[in-house]
């Protein structure tokens, strides 16, 4: 993968494209990426346009545009924009007739995963404003779970716990690809890569109850369509997305609204 | 107890070597082109990033310390334990029908993750040990399989120890990025499967706080897990609002070292010779 200019002609198709491909995968199914790991070679990141059919950007002026940053400070806010979208899913959820209606089980974790995205999230804020100017921190994002294609439907279970295991199984992918991305040669570099791990354990925690209150008792909580075989083995291992991979999912999903760039994250 | 031993196995390069030929008995016994796939791992075990470079110049940090060697052995060894208590709780017969296909699937995994290691390892791999899960090593009598709860709360215990296990060990891969990706990879599967057993135990998927129904025993699964300072930044009382320190200690999972583990997995290890 290489840094790259923002590139509105090459990026849009290939947007629509994801965007199509990700459709097929009927509603809410971003877990099997496969398909648009199949047919996103392609590892330029560019701008990440929220609306990839309005071939203007949000904002035209560069200057604008946040840029996530390089080094560990890019693998630092691109954590917090995947917690910054997760938290702000739950918090939704938490309005929505769904959840007041559900089971104490079902409340229960709900409520919990909700705080503990929350914590993420800020705890990602106050991370990296504390190690950099305010400019170069992330944002507060912008997002829309009501609308689009793949909008959620606050009063339906099946909505909600669907897009809920599309986040985690998505988080989990995101940070066992993001740990290599990590410069580990100064004692700060060792800290967060320890703290990838203390957090992505808790995703796949995550995403494991939802799997199962989807379908109970079954294989799903580490099902065969979340995993991979490695060196010829039977599925067994989650996978390891880069972020130029995530971040074309997450745009596909329509609910981000603020844009921002992807240029100088580290590719290895 | 004293499980020196143990550790010490796991960097005695003679004993290692001399283990290998064991190793490739199990290994023809799944079928040589299995080996053959496997052989073809594109490891890099030997660092020579620029970053490799970097990373391995500043193993000053304890975590840090462990060869990749070491690492994988040392994961080898919790697998190996896995993959036999869930074999013999297959076949016991002490599994509830309604649970078969949660630990049928476990099973599958831990007994690929020990593919997958061995042939990582090649004829580095340690030998597996002797188990024995009544954990008389440690001093204990229990009766997992025919007894289910007790199974359920091993099944438990080891699964989060796991988690903890290659958590601890992310650092002393970090000079090998595939390896720290394959760990990764582990790691998460663990995680759910963590998750999974911890509910049908009617315990929350997550840790909070060093809690657990566990035999007080094993406290030393859940020892440190009550940490609240991440980043060096103390959250306890920042999310009144959103769980508490309760919450904050779910939110993040903790490592343990690998003696920490090999003190826990010591319950089950029969001392070698």
């Amino acid at each position: 993968m290489k840094s790259n200019e923002i590139k509105d002609d090459a990026l849009e198709p290939r947007n629509g494209r994801d965007r199509r491909k990700f459709l097929k995968l009927s509603g809410m199914a971003l877990v099997g990426g496969g398909l648009l790991l199949s047919c996103s070679n392609d590892d330029d990141m560019g701008v990440v346009n929220p609306d990839p059919e309005d071939p203007d950007p949000v904002d035209p002026d560069p200057d604008a545009v946040f840029d996530l940053g390089a080094g560990n400070l890019g693998i630092l806010n691109y954590a917090y924009a995947l917690e910054q979208l997760e938290a702000a899913f739950y918090l939704e959820v938490l309005k929505g007739s769904y959840y007041v209606g559900a089971s104490a089980e079902e409340k229960q974790i709900l409520l919990d995963v909700t705080n503990h995205e929350v914590i993420h999230r800020d705890f990602f804020k106050t991370a990296i404003t504390a190690a950099v100017k305010p400019e170069q921190v992330l944002p507060d994002l912008e997002f829309d779970f009501s609308a689009g294609p793949n909008a959620v439907d606050f009063s339906s279970r099946d909505s909600v716990l669907k897009t809920s295991v599309a986040l985690e199984d998505t988080g989990v992918r995101a940070y066992n690809g993001a740990g290599k991305l990590i410069d580990v040669s100064d004692d700060a570099g060792k800290v967060y890569l320890g703290l990838a791990g203390k957090i992505v354990s808790v995703e796949a925690r995550h995403a494991s109850a939802f799997r199962d209150l989807l379908k109970p008792g079954s294989a799903d909580f580490a099902g065969d369509d979340v995993l991979i075989g490695l060196g010829g083995t039977a599925p067994a291992f989650d996978k390891a997305a880069l972020p130029g991979e995530i971040l074309k999912e997450v745009i596909a999903l329509g609910f981000l609204k603020t844009a921002f760039t992807a240029n100088n994250l580290p590719t290895e | 107890m004293n499980f020196i031993k143990l550790l010490e196995s796991l960097s005695d390069k003679e004993a290692l070597t001399k283990k290998g030929s064991r190793r490739d008995t199990f290994l023809q016994m799944k079928g040589f082109g299995k080996n053959v796939a496997l052989a073809s791992i594109p490891f890099g075990l030997a660092a020579t990033s620029s970053k490799a470079r970097a990373a391995t110049a500043s193993m000053a940090a304890a975590a840090f310390q462990a060869s990749p060697i070491d690492v994988l052995n040392f994961a080898l060894t919790l697998e190996y334990l896995e993959k036999e208590f869930y074999q013999l709780g297959l076949e016991s017969g002490v599994i509830d029908d309604k649970d078969m296909i949660v630990f049928e699937t476990i099973s599958k995994h831990e007994d690929a993750h020990v593919e997958f290691l061995l042939g990582a390892l090649k004829d580095q791999a340690v030998a597996k040990p002797t188990f024995d899960f009544t954990g008389g090593p440690g001093g204990l009598s229990l009766d997992p399989f025919n007894d289910y709860p007790t199974f359920m709360a091993l099944a438990q215990g080891f699964e989060d120890t796991g988690v903890r296990a290659y958590k601890g060990q992310a650092g002393a891969l970090a000079v090998d990025n595939d390896l720290l990706d394959y760990a990764l990879q582990i790691h998460s599967v663990e995680a759910r499967h963590a998750s999974q057993v911890r509910r049908m135990r009617m315990e929350k998927g997550w840790i909070t706080q060093n809690t657990n129904t566990l035999p007080s025993d094993f406290a030393p699964i859940y020892a440190g897990e009550e940490n609240t300072i991440q980043g060096g930044v103390d959250l306890k009382g920042l999310f009144d609002d959103f769980g508490g320190a309760d919450a904050v200690t779910a939110a993040f999972d903790e490592p343990l070292t690998m003696e920490e583990v090999l003190t826990i997995g010591g319950f089950f290890i029969v001392p070698a010779e």
